[in-house]
């Protein structure tokens, strides 16, 4: 039971708002230590931990590309786009982006979004840059609500899609382990399409608050007083 | 064979590229640590396709450094970061004025580039495994979408660079190491993370977790077993950060004795719902580092957990909504 005590140290941590990778380091420590590994053994599970999940960091590769298009300004081409079209909202555009997104992960192809490769450089901008255009200007509150909605509609989208696809690491996990432990021959194709109830409903929720972000920043726009023009 | 270990040198280069970049930034407020911290984390990077790993990775059968050592290096990376002692120096870039200028007269052609890369991607995960030299597969199976991500974003860079055709190609690492510096130590966190699931489970975290759930699930109310079920993949995921690690010990403990064996749940149903239950719970962690803490700080959002209260309402909807389903589908 006291292995525990490597969980509750997470817990405390988090919400003590220490450094989240001192407290992870420690907590990993604390509860091998309590688990009795010995400090041989775990700093080859750190070493041997970090080697087989290399593939995250493998999302910042794209980094430079986007840096350099930043600095030749496609966030503002990103923006000028979409203050061009009419009818379009932050809350629209996210839908939409919603859809495509779960649609394409549904196929497999869950490397088309994400943060670096979209949010940031395209979704994000674009999505101001409708604000900009039915209200004029983008107080700083207003900008946060923006790019929080963005980083979590290419989440929940990409979560509730690549479920419904039957080559995907979640999936594949499901049957690997039903079949090893309980002998079973659990059919992916079954699994991945029991996934799909779950994954209209994410999208008629989600997508369902999304159309009432506009609203809510419509209110947020009341709130936060003009600022005087700048003199051209 | 090219295989996913060629891309994590790749990837381990481009950090360690920012480290030597930073070590040069005389005006940086943390030179010298904050140069050890991404130079260390390159060469991890590198040095990972060289210790034991799981069976089947290329290294598992001659390992040539010992997995202790790169362990060691990795926590003094995650110690420097952890005490504060990394931060962002200021990269020059272009001014807002400059960026509209660019924008309005290379338009539509700032896009080719950044296409380019989920192009390329897919292109090579869906096509990549036929392509071969003389009779030999030209990719190691089953790292096609990894490779792809490599080669596209080298073709991206190129394409950039034909089309943008900046004074010194180089300023493409500067502007990296703009955005890579903003995010800062939690490049390392996911990582991190995953470490500390494989700890918690060698050191036998699950298993107790296990028996508690095993204490207090009800043997004949399906509904509770359900909720338990449920609420139990989404608790646990929010502890662990990851709906994986949940599954086996909340299936272990009640999806297969309980709710299979003892009233009768179709399996197929009843474990694709349990898991997506268990996502609810990634929705509201900052465990799950790289879906919840990297984009707001890519984004650099004044609040690092804004993210995870925009999420938290539909997953709480979401997470009432698979109770629902896991009570009809597995039993109809």
């Amino acid at each position: 039971m006291i292995v525990l005590l490597g969980v509750a140290l997470v817990v405390v941590g988090f919400a003590l708002r220490i450094n989240p990778l001192l407290v992870v380091t420690i907590a990993g420590i604390v509860s091998a230590l309590l688990g009795g590994l010995s400090p041989l053994h775990i700093l080859e599970a750190f070493g041997s931990g970090f080697a087989s999940s290399r593939s995250i960091t493998l999302a910042f590769l794209v980094l430079p590309v986007i840096g350099l298009l930043e600095r030749y300004g496609l966030q503002q081409r990103a923006k000028t786009l979409v203050s061009q079209a009419a009818g379009l909202t932050a809350g629209r555009l996210l839908l939409v982006y919603l859809f495509v997104r779960q649609l394409t992960a549904a196929f497999g192809l869950t490397s088309i979004g994400g943060t670096a490769q979209m949010v940031r450089p395209v979704i994000y901008p674009m999505a101001e840059g409708a604000v900009m255009r039915s209200h004029g200007r983008v107080p700083e509150p207003v900008t946060e609500a923006i790019k929080a909605h963005a980083a979590a509609a290419d989440t929940i989208g990409v979560f509730f899609g690549e479920d419904c696809f039957v080559a995907i690491g979640s999936v594949l996990l499901i049957t690997a382990y039903v079949d090893a432990n309980y002998h079973l021959k659990l059919d992916a194709l079954q699994v991945a399409i029991w996934a799909v109830p779950t994954a209209i409903a994410a999208f008629l929720i989600h997508g369902f608050r999304l159309l009432r972000l506009d609203a809510r920043v419509a209110a947020m726009m009341a709130d936060s007083p003009e600022q005087p023009a700048s003199a051209q | 064979m090219i295989g996913a270990e060629w891309i994590y040198w790749l990837c381990g280069g481009f950090f360690f590229i920012v480290g030597v970049q930073i070590a040069f930034d005389r005006e940086h407020p943390k030179r010298w640590t904050n140069a050890l911290f991404w130079c260390l984390l390159g060469a991890s990077l590198c040095a990972g396709s060289f210790v034991a790993g799981p069976a089947g990775s290329p290294a598992a059968l001659h390992p040539t450094i010992p997995s202790w050592l790169l362990g060691g290096a990795v926590i003094v990376t995650a110690l420097i970061a952890g005490f504060g002692l990394t931060g962002a120096g200021t990269v020059r870039t272009t001014t807002e004025a400059e960026r509209e200028a660019s924008a309005a007269r290379r338009r539509n052609l700032l896009f080719v580039p950044a296409l380019t890369i989920p192009a390329v991607t897919v292109l090579i995960a869906i096509e990549g495994g036929r392509l071969s030299i003389g009779g030999h597969p030209l990719l190691v199976a089953g790292t096609q979408t990894l490779v792809g991500l490599g080669v596209a974003t080298i073709a991206a860079l190129v394409v950039g660079w034909a089309l943008l055709r900046p004074r010194n190609p180089a300023v493409a690492f500067t502007e990296g190491r703009r955005l890579l510096e903003s995010i800062g130590w939690a490049a390392l966190l996911p990582q991190m993370l995953s470490t500390l699931g494989l700890l918690f489970t060698q050191a036998g975290v699950g298993t107790q977790v296990g028996v508690i759930v095993h204490h207090i699930v009800p043997e004949h109310s399906r509904v509770l077993a359900v909720i338990v079920y449920a609420l139990g993949m989404a608790g646990f995921t929010l502890i662990m950060g990851n709906a994986f690690a949940a599954f086996p010990i909340m299936t272990a403990a009640v999806g297969w004795p309980i709710l299979v064996q003892q009233m009768g749940a179709h399996p197929a149903p009843l474990f694709a719902i349990g898991m997506l239950a268990g996502f609810c719970g990634t929705l509201c962690t900052p465990m799950a580092a790289n879906f919840n803490l990297v984009p707001p700080a890519l984004l650099e959002m004044r609040d690092k957990y804004g993210q995870i209260k925009v999420q938290i309402p539909t997953a709480i909807l979401l997470l009432a909504v698979n109770v629902c389903f896991m009570m009809i589908f597995p039993f109809a």
